[in-house]
């Protein structure tokens, strides 16, 4: 169990941290979704004790990281957002040298296999890791948290730099682990904190602004209201029709996809619903919506919704009553 | 504090660093040697002694220079400083690591005197003393190289600052001469390398001098220890 009290971190006169509390609990994943510059990594390196908070506490276990380091660091993996390797080591000298260092005291060949094997490095296990590709540098540095089977994992953006496939098996892995250990892991992508974690801190310019789980917290940054839609039909025609929809804010031609086929990245004012609306238009005039998603809310548009709280909810509101009104007179 | 041991000692030979140092203390204490003792058949060692010195001033900054610095720049310390040792035993692998190679060197010179101990009657107490006057010196100029390259992310600052500071603690008694103060004088000649160690070279072994330097090695580790524990509050 992690818990943080107040924590705050100032560099000079910057606040990079600025009284932070939360708490993750066994067998909880913990997502921390930020923006560049938020606070995440030095709220990380407080947590695990490579920086010291200006003020506030942190126990890992039940243990004061400040009062108490090394009990507590006993208990961390920790994947820092740049792994820490020794780029003239194997990743076997590598990880038996994590292994004497942490004074792991498992049966070591047969645990360090088994850390290879779940993290897929075994086939690079005799290369050095300088010549290793930037997706298995950052598994190697996966790999290192695991070793010696700490109850706390904290990883600050683990999946950087992993290719597609890579970033589905390694999530898959965070949330086997989640069962079993604590996991902090941080990041910018709101769909993978969705995806992996039980509950979401967003943090901003050093302070929480929603602190939440998961499947709550999605709901309420669902965006019906942008929509990426690929729609056969003459393009500067759908344009203009598509633009006379009531509550269409923009629409944008992104992309031509297959001849006569281009997608498009709608906008409507928020909390207004236009795919029925769209849909009917457009089989009006003979053309075909081949396909229709909401695009996913940028933080920019999160933090917005967060900071701004209700009074954003309560303006939106009466700007749908008003299109709806709308809709009526024109029909 | 085994683990940190056993990785410098490794990093220092794939480094090149254990080669370079130990292969240009075996030329340089060779020449010399040569110079002063072979040429003239004489088995007065101190000539290569004295002339070993200044070779050290120049290797053992190469010695220290990556020790700290390296890790902060290659964010390894990261590794370190979150794994569940103190900083203590942090520094003491390192600084123990160091120093078995910087022996491997010093001890070299002790087959010179074998050597020429076939020949004719070796002053084996002006060996023995210069062999213990260097590790006490050496000890504490490594412990100075660290505190310099805990003070950068650049080996190369670190070198040339190491050399700078080291150079300065063994010429405090040249300073002290043009200090017309007489107290301060004092006290610069009393903490001066040089004064400290050239008894040792005489064979003469002084207590008072012995805890001089490890007095001065345990306060520079401890300085050390403290830049390494103030980074985690800036
Ligand atoms: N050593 C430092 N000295 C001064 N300011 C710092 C230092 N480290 C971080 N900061 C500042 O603190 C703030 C928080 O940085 P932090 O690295 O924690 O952000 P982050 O959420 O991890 O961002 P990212 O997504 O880019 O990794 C930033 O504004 C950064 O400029
Ligand atoms: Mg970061």
């Amino acid at each position: 169990m992690i818990e943080v009290k107040n924590l705050v971190k100032t560099y000079g006169d910057k606040r990079a941290v600025a009284g932070i509390s939360f708490k993750a609990n066994d067998g909880e994943i913990l997502g921390f979704l930020g923006p560049n510059g938020a606070g995440k990594s030095t709220t990380m390196n407080i947590l695990t004790g490579y920086l010291s908070s200006t003020s506030g506490e942190a126990y890992i276990n039940g243990h004061d990281i400040l009062e108490d380091p090394i009990a507590a660091k006993r208990e961390i993996g920790y994947l820092p957002e740049f792994p820490p390797l020794y780029l003239d080591m194997t990743v076997k000298e590598y990880l038996y040298f994590v292994y004497e260092l942490r004074g792991c005291r498992l049966p070591r060949n047969t645990h360090l296999k088994e850390i290879c094997e779940l993290v897929k490095i075994d086939n690079v296990y005799n290369r050095r890791i300088n010549n290793l590709s930037k997706g298995y540098k950052q598994r190697v540095g996966l790999a290192q948290a695991l070793v010696g089977n700490p109850n706390v994992l904290i990883l600050d953006e683990p999946t950087v730099g992993l290719d597609p496939k890579q970033i589905i098996e390694i999530r898959t892995l965070i949330k086997k682990l989640g069962k079993n250990h604590t996991v902090i892991l941080s990041s910018h992508i709101l769909s993978e904190v969705q995806a992996v974690c039980d509950r979401i801190v967003v943090i901003n310019q050093g302070k929480i602004v929603a602190d939440d789980t998961a499947d709550n917290l999605s709901r309420e940054l669902t965006a019906d209201h942008k929509l990426i839609a690929r729609i056969d039909g003459p393009k500067d025609e759908v344009i203009k029709l598509v633009q006379t929809i009531p509550g269409v804010v923009s629409i944008v031609a992104d992309m031509q996809r297959e001849r006569g086929v281009w997608e498009y990245n709608i906008e409507a004012v928020e909390g207004t619903d236009i795919r029925r609306e769209l849909n009917r238009r457009l089989m009006s005039r003979n053309w075909y919506i081949l396909g229709l998603r909401s695009s996913e809310l940028s933080l920019e548009d999160i933090f917005l919704k967060l900071t701004m709280g209700e009074s954003v909810n309560e303006f939106l509101a009466d700007k749908a009553d008003d299109l709806e009104e709308r809709y009526k007179e024109e029909e | 504090m085994n683990a940190i041991l056993k990785r410098e000692i490794r990093a220092y030979f794939d480094s090149l660093i254990g080669y370079i140092y130990i292969t240009a203390f075996f030329a340089g204490s060779g020449i010399l040697f040569s110079v002063s003792s072979l040429q003239y058949g004489s088995t007065d060692m101190s000539g290569m002694y004295s002339g070993l010195f200044y070779i050290l001033l120049v290797l053992i900054p190469i010695l220290t220079m990556r020790t700290l610095s390296e890790e902060k720049r290659q964010k390894t310390d990261q590794l370190l400083l979150t794994a569940p040792i103190s900083l203590t035993s942090l520094v003491l692998g390192k600084f123990v690591a160091a120093m078995l190679i910087y022996s491997i060197g010093v001890c070299m010179t002790i087959v010179y005197a074998t050597v020429v101990s076939f020949f004719g009657a070796v002053s084996w107490l002006t060996v023995f003393g210069n062999v213990v006057g260097l590790l006490l010196l050496g000890a504490a100029y490594i412990a100075v190289g660290m505190l310099i390259s805990s003070l950068t992310e650049n080996q190369v600052i670190a070198a040339i600052g190491g050399f700078a500071a080291m150079l300065v603690l063994y010429l405090i008694s040249a300073i002290a001469t043009i200090i017309p103060v007489d107290w301060i004088a004092r006290i610069f000649t009393e903490l001066s390398f040089a004064e400290r160690y050239s008894p040792f070279t005489y064979g003469v072994f002084d207590f008072s001098n012995v805890l001089f330097f490890i007095s001065a090695t345990v306060i520079f580790l401890f300085l050390t220890i403290r830049v390494l524990e103030r980074r985690r509050w800036s």
